[in-house]
């Protein structure tokens, strides 16, 4: 393997090395690390978090980046819970459907007036916390999940993983298949890659754009509902700066923040690398859950400075 | 028998565009027909890109009539034309990088398997094919951008073709190629004017256009200069069509203001002393190739050459704005730090650049603030500026300079193209340099400020500043230049002295073949 194959396979999937070196680490130095329950609650916790990490990854290969998914997580909550009442059909519908219309909008204001998708997303999560909070009395009323059916959708399990879990590996591998092998898939690494070339290539720069924020709001709020359903309750103080570590999850995944190269396998990785080094503070009993933050963040740190390194190795040859 | 006989595929009847304040194309026509390999040539400003992108969907002209396959033809977008089968090959390669090569080359018509997903291997099996008529023998999942840009061309060019382009329009596209790619490149052309498809090629490089075109246009200040069979014009008469020094034209020679002694040269000592900036082999891989340059106190070096030569790269690799693979620049004998721009103006060598909305006014400061910009680090003490000291040197120069502005305090960008330019001149000797740089310093300003610029240069001369000036205005060069230096394809090819700086020697110059054979 030459240098220039070299850095890229480490670009795509350094992730997942870092992530399984971090794992066989863990599993040596802690004995109730690697322990069917802990695995499982660092799954499962991680699962959510990892539907909002697809859509982003749709976003930010395109070149833009979506910051109100976090708003959009609890928003969908509280609405799949107050729509629980009315069965599983309208707890999972009236979600996705008022996530899908923001998404809409941002989309077709970011396509259409070439605004920056960090200022339209941005209002897109003061707003949507507005929204969230009038419907919810401020965040005084909190609607509990009436329906057995859909609260079960959060909590059931098999082989002793909630069903969130499984619905997320499908919804990875279809977003897979839909980025690697279809047409709306090579569009969003083109324009990402170069967008004036893209409009050049025949590629719907606009309609694509529009997809792709539909596409990461509607799973923001499929999240939230999942979420909803597990803790059986639409909770208003959830998804403060959930979408930051979307973003970071997606960044250390190995896609690159300017667009145009990543993939989900780095992103679901890198949400799983997150989830495991809590589980490892955890481990050392004395340091607090604040060492979370201060070890992802330089882990983030990290990243960017190896993907920069690596990207200069690729261009030198 | 002859191609001229097929009906055009392509066709500018007439065709007009203006813009603020400029008439870029003036009625020009031009027939491209199926099979033919048509030169596109002329100067900056001539309207070349303009024509291009009329003819490519980013510009509709204002007037006249563009023609395609027969009937008229108005293209809305780039898209819209390239779908209808106009192709452009830009001389920055317009394709993502980041991709792989099939999926550049495939993009929107990659091959489908069941369910309508992308059969990933019959696309990379595709694309070997087709590149391998190319030349292009790489690993085609490997990204775009890690090809050399020969390559990149050519998949550039494959995807043009391979998406039934008529016509595909070349935009220097061997200014960033090995001789070799150069060669493979002749090789697609001629393989595409064979199968009937038309091509334009856009270049400065002579050698390439006599070898590879059958037909040239000649544009001029937005008008139609020559259009005729390539062959049947000497080098010596196409250059003189570009530079508008048409024989037949009336001399206007002594209409520019520099003064006649200045070209005689020796009344105020220059050509005597040493050299206070001299540059010793610039060279820059496909822009410089060891380019000796050196001024001496009081004298005006001119630089010749056609667009694209390396006139503008050499004042700026003199100045450390280029990054050089070779050479070194010395100023009164003294090494400079190369790709330090700071480093040349402290040592007193100053650039007035070509492009002045690019790299020379900050429209949004005032007058005054942009004179002082440069001179600042040299006016304070510990960083301190004084105002009143600005206020002075900004005094003086708008005075000297005949700067036409409300007050000092009026927006640059309020000014005319002229005052602009005397701005930035002001700029630049606040500074107090040895030498000064100076590229197009009249182009595009009105006739009234064309002659007090060049007065001014006459008269910085002779208080002994050294000045390379770099104009596409044959005459200006003449009448302003002690010396002239010819440069072609990024080397010196000629140095013209006394009796020898004329309009004439200069063509002749360039025209000489890369053989050093002249060929008139």
């Amino acid at each position: 393997m030459n240098r220039e194959q070299l850095s890229r396979t480490l670009q795509q999937h350094g992730a997942v090395m870092v992530l399984g070196t971090l794992v066989i680490v863990g599993s040596l130095a802690f004995d109730s690390f690697a322990t069917p329950a802990n695995a499982a609650s660092v799954v499962v916790s991680s699962s959510f978090l990892a539907i909002i990490a697809i859509g982003m990854t749709f976003v930010i290969i395109s070149g833009g980046i979506d910051l109100s998914v976090g708003s959009l997580f609890v928003l969908g909550g509280v609405l799949a819970a107050y729509g629980s009442q009315y069965g599983m059909l309208v707890a999972l519908l009236l979600p996705l459907a008022v996530c899908g219309v923001v998404g809409l909008l941002q989309g077709l204001v970011i396509a259409r007036t070439g605004m920056a998708p960090f200022i339209v997303t941005l209002a897109g999560l003061l707003g949507v916390r507005g929204l969230m909070l009038a419907i919810s009395d401020e965040g005084a009323t909190t609607y509990l999940v009436k329906d057995r059916a859909f609260a079960a959708l959060g909590q059931g399990e098999i082989l002793g993983l909630s069903y969130p879990v499984y619905i997320t590996a499908v919804l990875a591998l279809a977003a897979m298949v839909l980025l690697q092998r279809t047409g709306f898939g090579q569009n969003v690494y083109a324009i990402g890659g170069n967008e004036q070339a893209a409009a050049l290539m025949g590629v719907p720069v606009a309609r694509t754009k529009v997809y792709v924020y539909v596409m990461s709001a509607l799973l923001a709020g499929l999240a939230g509902a999942l979420n909803a359903a597990r803790l059986s309750s639409g909770v208003t103080i959830l998804g403060i700066g959930l979408e930051l570590d979307a973003i970071a999850a997606v960044v250390i995944g190995g896609t690159l923040l300017t667009g145009g190269a990543g993939g989900i396998t780095g992103s679901v990785a890198g949400v799983l690398l997150l989830g495991v080094i809590q589980s490892l503070i955890n481990q050392v009993g004395n340091l607090t859950s604040a060492f979370q933050q201060v070890v992802s963040g330089l882990f983030l740190a990290l990243v960017v400075v190896a993907q920069r390194l690596l990207s200069k190795a690729q261009r030198l040859t | 028998m002859r191609r001229t006989e097929l009906e055009a595929v392509l066709e500018a009847r007439g065709v007009s565009k203006r813009f603020p304040g400029v008439l870029a194309l003036d009625g020009v026509s031009l027939a491209l027909r199926p099979g033919e390999v048509h030169a596109l040539v002329g100067e900056n400003g001539a309207g070349k890109s303009t024509l291009i992108k009329v003819f490519t969907g980013v510009y509709q002209p204002d007037g006249g009539e563009l023609r395609y396959q027969g009937g008229p033809a108005a293209f809305g977008t780039p898209l819209e034309a390239q779908r209808a089968g106009i192709s452009t090959i830009y001389q920055e390669v317009n394709l993502v990088p980041m991709m792989s090569v099939a999926r550049n080359l495939l993009l929107g018509r990659e091959p489908r398997g069941r369910l309508g997903v992308i059969d990933a291997a019959a696309m990379y099996g595709e694309a070997e094919r087709v590149l391998s008529g190319y030349g292009v023998d790489t690993d085609v999942r490997r990204p775009l951008r890690t090809l050399g840009v020969g390559a990149q061309q050519m998949v550039a060019l494959a995807r043009a073709v391979s998406v039934d382009a008529r016509v595909v329009i070349m935009d220097e596209p061997t200014s960033s190629l090995e001789p070799r790619e150069v060669e493979t490149l002749f090789g697609v052309i001629r393989r595409l004017r064979d199968s009937g498809i038309a091509v334009m090629y856009v270049s400065h490089r002579l050698d390439e256009l006599y070898r590879v075109c059958d037909q040239v246009t000649v544009l001029r200040d937005g008008r139609l200069a020559h259009t005729g069979p390539l062959a049947e014009l000497e080098r010596l008469r196409l250059i003189s069509l570009m530079l508008g020094r048409d024989q037949n034209e009336v001399r206007t020679e002594g209409l520019t203001s520099f003064s006649r002694e200045h070209a005689e040269g020796d009344e105020r000592g220059s050509g005597n002393g040493a050299p206070v900036v001299e540059a010793r082999g610039l060279t820059r891989r496909h822009v410089l190739d060891g380019v000796d340059v050196s001024v001496k106190p009081g004298e005006v070096v001119g630089l010749g050459g056609l667009l694209g030569a390396g006139r503008t790269e050499t004042a700026k690799a003199i100045v450390g704005a280029l990054p050089l693979d070779g050479g070194q620049v010395l100023v009164a004998g003294a090494p400079l730090r190369a790709g330090s721009t700071s480093a040349a103006i402290r040592a007193g060598v100053s650039l007035l650049p070509e492009d002045r909305k690019a790299e020379g006014i900050i429209p949004t400061l005032s007058v005054r603030e942009n004179i002082a910009l440069a001179a600042l680090p040299s006016m304070g003490r510990a960083g301190v500026v004084s105002e009143a000291k600005i206020d002075r040197i900004v005094e003086i120069f708008m005075r000297r300079l005949r700067i036409k502005a409300a007050s000092p305090h009026q927006l640059v960008s309020e000014l005319s193209g002229g005052n602009q330019q005397k701005v930035l001149l002001a700029r630049w000797l606040a500074v107090r340099p040895k030498v000064l740089l100076l590229d197009e310093p009249t182009r595009g300003i009105d006739v009234g400020a064309k002659a007090e610029v060049q007065a001014l240069i006459d008269e910085l001369a002779r208080e002994g500043l050294g000045v390379l000036l770099i104009s596409s205005d044959l005459e200006e060069l003449v009448e302003g230049a002690d010396r002239i230096l010819v440069l072609r394809e990024g080397a010196v090819v000629g140095e013209l002295s006394g009796d020898e700086v004329t309009e004439e020697r200069i063509m002749a110059t360039i025209a000489e073949q890369s053989d050093g054979r002249a060929d008139a």
